[in-house]
């Protein structure tokens, strides 16, 4: 079985306007930063991006990097995510936020973990005490269990996930390193088809079958991510 | 002005409540200096990005863009350290596994209750880990200054700032006192040199109730 595209370009070929896409990392820890290059470069529109974070920003580095460039190249509607952080507060994306080109929904970060979880273990919900009594539990159903308040929190699926492994075989068994593990281990299988880009792409076998973080059944695509600004 | 306690001072005091043995959060900003003061302690620190055993900032060029902590600096990973996803990473959060976290807050109230993560009117608010935090662990301790940079008054009746979590806060770390949150109501164990509890009581909103062990705050060496 070789799951592996050419380019990251061709591994995201079928990505169109208006689709919803998940995207691993933490601020730029672990970003698929090839992944989202190619989605610059092609350009699609109208996307719905579900993140932590909005990317990040670093005014030395030219403002924006992560998904921060893909909302400031106006091709997202709406961020679904936990902190919008930095970017959130730049004039540009205020101007965005405020002509409401671009939506921003937050829940808590553990919450919208739970909730990518979901989707990939094929659960109906979770109740969750997080955010019980707060601005975010509006609209949610309360229950209390044990004399506790619990929301109940839905599945949060993708068209696509697009994640970043250190280490990939052509089967899509993946081995993430040190804390670019994050969403990334949580995102793989959240999607209909989930793209992994890798550092260190290896053939089947090399990679210690007791090692593996994400088993391949849970990814679709590989690509040998072409180049890696690893910011931190 | 009379001045209360300086930011190393807190968070020296913060690093107290501290037994060896514990898995402690520190949330960002003012929380983020205790750990200066727990050198030759045993204590793991846990960031949430997925990080149990955080050491200090990485060295000016020897950063591992594949390790940062919470605020998304460069950290070192301290021996015995452990790596995990998000997700396992917030089921120790939730699921009652980290002993203590210290967060910074606008507004703590008289019945726990802690405000810490948006102020109306600000345009996009970002929550963070912060709910999962004060939901979850064993002790939660709010760090913060007494009154706001315009004087307003933080500890209060009722928040009045959209909530992070209900009946959650144990224990309130400010520039001028140590206050309980019992449940007859805020206990004021301890003021900062030279403040009375009635000048402590002058900027706090709910009635405080005086221990009876009442001393004064204690700092670095």
């Amino acid at each position: 079985m070789d799951k592996t595209f050419d380019s990251s370009l061709a591994a995201i070929h079928d990505i169109r306007n208006g689709a919803t896409i998940m995207t691993g990392g933490f601020g730029l820890c672990g970003i698929p930063e090839n992944l989202i290059r190619a989605l610059l470069e092609k350009g699609v529109r109208d996307l719905t991006i579900v993140s932590n974070n909005i990317g990040s920003s670093d005014l030395k580095q030219g403002g924006a990097y992560g998904v921060a460039l893909l909302f400031r190249n106006r091709q997202v509607r709406k961020f679904i995510g936990s902190f919008p952080g930095p970017v959130a507060r730049l004039d540009w994306f205020l101007d965005m936020y405020e002509k409401k080109e671009v939506e921003v929904e937050i829940m808590p970060q553990g919450t919208l973990n739970e909730r990518i979880r979901l989707a990939v273990a094929g659960l109906g919900g979770v109740y969750t005490p997080v955010g019980a009594g707060t601005l975010l539990a509006e609209g949610k159903e309360a229950r209390v269990i044990d004399g506790k308040e619990y929301l109940l929190e839905l599945p949060l699926k993708a068209d696509f996930a697009l994640v970043k492994a250190h280490t990939g075989d052509r089967m899509g068994n993946l081995v993430y390193r040190r804390t670019a593990r994050n969403y990334n281990a949580v995102m793989a299988g959240a999607a209909a088809v989930t793209v992994a880009e890798v550092e260190h792409l290896v053939e089947p076998g090399a990679i210690d079958p007791d090692q593996v973080h994400t088993p391949g059944i849970f990814v679709q695509r590989v690509v040998k991510g072409e180049l890696y600004e690893r910011r931190v | 002005m009379k001045r209360g306690c300086s930011k190393e001072q807190m968070a020296w005091r913060a690093a107290q409540e501290i037994r060896d043995g514990m898995y402690v959060n520190m949330g960002i900003g003012l929380p983020n200096l205790i750990p200066e003061y727990l050198s030759g302690r045993d204590v793991v620190i846990h960031s949430e990005n997925g990080l149990l055993g955080m050491g200090p900032l990485a060295a000016a060029g020897t950063e591992d863009p594949d390790v940062v902590n919470a605020a998304k600096q460069a950290v070192v990973i301290s021996p015995g350290g452990a790596v995990s996803s998000q997700a396992d990473s917030f089921v120790m959060i939730r699921g009652g596994h980290l002993d203590m976290t210290f967060l910074g807050a606008f507004q703590v109230s008289e019945q726990g209750d802690i405000a810490n993560w948006h102020v109306p009117g600000s345009r996009i608010p970002g929550v963070g880990g912060a709910m999962d935090l004060v939901c979850g662990t064993k002790k939660v301790v709010a760090l913060m200054t007494h009154t706001s940079k315009e004087g307003e008054i933080k500890v209060v009746k009722q928040c009045t700032y959209p909530l992070t979590g209900r009946k959650c806060v144990n224990l309130v770390i400010t520039d001028l006192a140590v206050i309980r949150v019992a449940p007859e109501g805020l206990v004021l164990e301890e003021v900062a040199p030279g403040w009375t509890p009635s000048e402590v009581q002058a900027v706090t909103e709910p009635t405080l109730l005086i221990s009876p062990c009442l001393r004064e705050m204690g700092g670095p060496a």
